[in-house]
């Protein structure tokens, strides 16, 4: 029974990522010690307490800090199955995020309690769309998904900050307006009695929207045709089409897809009633960025996506309050770094016990 | 003409360390190993670099020349060590490329600003002060035009980028090695059955790319800037870009640094050419034309794209 556990993909993969935890962990405790070796098990016991050090607002902080995430990482992860790797994530997510904020703000004929709903459903389409680009180049014009999402990225940051300036400007802060508290995500019972460090936030409806999307993109993934046909295209693109699929349909659509998630997750974290805004700087949001270890982390599985994306929301709260020892918050950079170089030959690993079992099966049936 | 002259410089301060960093990953790339890491490579190399700048001005150990090529040697052996990480996993661990070189990344700029706010007590950025500019390179710099686009208010590492070029091209086309290195991007298999060892020379491909983003990290920093603030602002993937558009070749890449170099000079100089001036479009217009000029460009260009074959697929031996 157990070894039969053990020997599914799936687990060797839940299996793999531990492994590779670890190792980030303990090349972080080793860096913790050579840089701050007074503080260094205090720092290490804070960073591994993370999302519960200061209870409830440390774990309203984590599952916070993990919606984003988590959907950037879905786009990456569902890209990644049909062999592309969707470096235009950033650009997705900040497109979501701006149309999402305009029509919350500006979108007044829509009634405070409805237009959440548009907001989100708008700002997914708006990151499909984005995404349509380095889908239709690739399918039609054979350019490499890397390099015109690279673009992608960059066109999509300068029209933001435009439509920023012409259209929800905030003068005074010289960045846009917030979405009122009174067009944002509805607020749960169970955001009072877990918020309790800020009254007016409101992330559980939108952490059940985007575990919801993880679950809908498994199930399109697993169970339906077009699951089956983008996996198809991802593992041999000229045996897809071989066998009579369409496959740049299949891609184009794998992309806008994904391009949807990440625009669903630009949408969330501004209404969720913080106050977050849209700033007038050249910089790509680091949301966009962190979806690609999410992704590598979680397996490009979308339910591996929810839970590798609560654990960086945790140990990045814990990455926060290793502040206070004056211990620099990348540390948790580093962590992640060397976690992903650990998840990158993991396959290796799974090679190397695969070849292992298969010799010791060989003797065995030697020795009959 | 001092408009044309002024263009021309700033192409040539964007376009070099462009062309010096995809000089370095067609290396690793015709070698067939994908190299992502770029970016991390060149945030080290800066760091490394500007760190020892700044603490040689500081306890003026060193000053103009010989400390700018020492600051660039230790930003080269910098690239190169963290460059080895992308190989050993690359290359010995048969790891997936991207997620190995996207780890670098995310490593990379995590250690450079650890380490700099660990050491100054917080603080991030890292100042230096450019000492390194050439009002005039006595000789040359009197030629008339000549004299005026490339001798005067220049750097010297815009000539150590021609000749990076130059050297590149002869590496890679010219010499027992290119050829061994492009044999085993296309045909790994058949390069090990001529007794080439594929690892090494696969390994010798992402030691130059590490050596060439470490330097181009530097020499990215130095002319724009005072201090190092922990990031090269996404250089790394526009490097990769500009080598995908260059079609893993030494000049054309040379050509498409050039290109991009002077469509993004446009996009902020703008105001200072006349007629362009003359049309008074939104800031944002111009900003725009780099990026979407390269788009439609690969557009039409990407349908004979020349990816070496064996291109980010571990070699494995046993597939001979």
């Amino acid at each position: 029974m157990l070894s039969k556990l053990f020997a599914k993909d799936g687990t060797k993969s839940v299996i793999a990522s531990l492994i590779s935890i670890f190792f980030g962990l303990v090349v972080g405790f080793i860096i913790i010690l050579i840089f701050a070796p007074s503080e260094a098990f205090e720092g290490f016991g804070i960073l591994l307490s993370g999302g519960f050090y200061r209870g409830t607002e440390s774990f309203s902080q984590m599952i916070y800090l993990s919606i984003p995430i988590m959907m950037t990482g879905l786009c990456v992860a569902f890209a990644y199955k049909t062999g592309e790797f969707n470096i235009g994530v950033p650009g997705q997510y900040l497109i979501g995020s701006f149309v999402a904020m305009y029509i919350s703000i500006r979108w007044t004929f829509i009634p405070d309690s409805l237009v959440w709903i548009v907001a989100v459903l708008c700002a997914g389409l708006a990151g499909a769309l984005w995404a349509l680009i380095p889908g239709f180049l690739k399918a039609f014009k054979n350019v490499n998904v890397v390099i015109s999402g690279i673009m992608c990225n960059y066109i999509c940051l300068l029209l933001v900050i435009q439509g920023i300036k012409s259209t929800i400007y905030n003068s005074t802060g010289a960045e846009s307006m917030t979405i009122p508290e009174s067009r944002s995500l509805p607020r749960t019972p169970l955001d009072s009695l877990l918020s309790t460090g800020d009254s007016n936030l409101r992330f559980v409806v939108a952490f059940l929207i985007a575990v919801g999307l993880c679950i809908l993109a498994w199930i399109i993934m697993n169970k339906t045709q077009f699951g089956y046909e983008l996996k198809a295209v991802g593992f041999n693109k000229d045996a897809a089409k071989y066998a009579g699929m369409n496959e740049k349909k299949t891609l184009i659509l794998a992309l806008a897809t994904a391009g949807f998630f990440a625009g669903v997750g630009g949408a969330l974290p501004y209404l969720c009633g913080s106050g977050k805004t849209l700033q007038i700087t050249e910089v790509l949001p680091d949301e966009g960025f962190n979806g690609i270890p999410i992704a590598l982390l979680g397996f490009s599985n979308p339910i591996g996506c929810i839970f590798a994306a609560l654990f960086m929301g945790y140990i990045n709260v814990g990455g926060n309050y290793l502040q206070s020892l004056n211990i620099a918050v990348e540390v948790i950079q580093i962590i992640t770094g060397v976690i992903i170089y650990f998840a990158s030959f993991t396959l290796f690993i799974k090679h190397v016990f695969a070849k292992h079992e298969a010799n010791k099966r060989k003797k065995e049936e030697g020795k009959v | 003409m001092s408009i044309v002259y002024f263009l021309f410089n700033q192409t040539l301060l964007f376009a070099i360390p462009l062309m010096i960093v995809a000089l370095g990953a067609m290396f690793s790339e015709r070698g067939g190993v994908v190299n992502l890491a770029l970016e991390g490579i060149m945030v080290i190399g800066a760091f490394s670099g500007i760190f020892f700048m700044n603490w040689a001005q500081t306890n003026q150990v060193l000053s103009g020349m010989p400390l700018l090529f020492t600051s660039m040697a230790i930003a080269a052996i910098a690239g190169l060590l963290f460059s080895m990480l992308h190989a050993f996993a690359a290359i010995n661990l048969a790891a997936d490329q991207t997620i190995s070189g996207t780890a670098l990344n995310i490593l990379g700029a995590g250690l450079a600003i650890f380490i700099a706010k660990t050491v100054q007590d917080g603080a991030q950025n890292i100042s230096f002060t450019n000492e390194f500019r050439i009002e005039s390179i006595p000789g040359l710099g009197s030629i008339p035009v000549l004299g005026d686009l490339l001798f005067k208010n220049c750097y010297i590492t815009t000539f150590l980028g021609f000749l990076l070029l130059a050297f590149s091209w002869y590496l890679l086309m010219k010499t027992k090695f290119g050829l061994h290195l492009r044999s085993c991007g296309e045909n790994p298999q058949a390069a090990d059955a001529a007794g080439i060892s594929v690892y090494k020379t696969r390994y010798a491909g992402v030691a130059l790319s590490g050596i060439l983003a470490g330097v181009g990290g530097l020499i990215y920093i130095i002319p724009i800037s005072t201090e190092f603030t922990g990031t090269v602002a996404g250089y790394g993937f526009l490097a990769l870009a500009v080598m995908i558009f260059g079609n893993y070749s030494p000049l054309r890449i040379g050509g498409a640094a050039f290109f991009f170099g002077f469509t993004k000079t446009i996009s902020f100089a703008y105001s200072s050419i006349p007629f362009i001036a003359k049309l008074s479009l939104p800031d944002t217009f111009y900003k725009l034309i780099p990026y979407v000029a390269t788009l439609i460009l690969l557009a039409f260009t990407s349908k004979n794209s020349s990816a070496p074959r064996a291109d980010g697929i571990p070699y494995d031996k046993s597939r001979r």
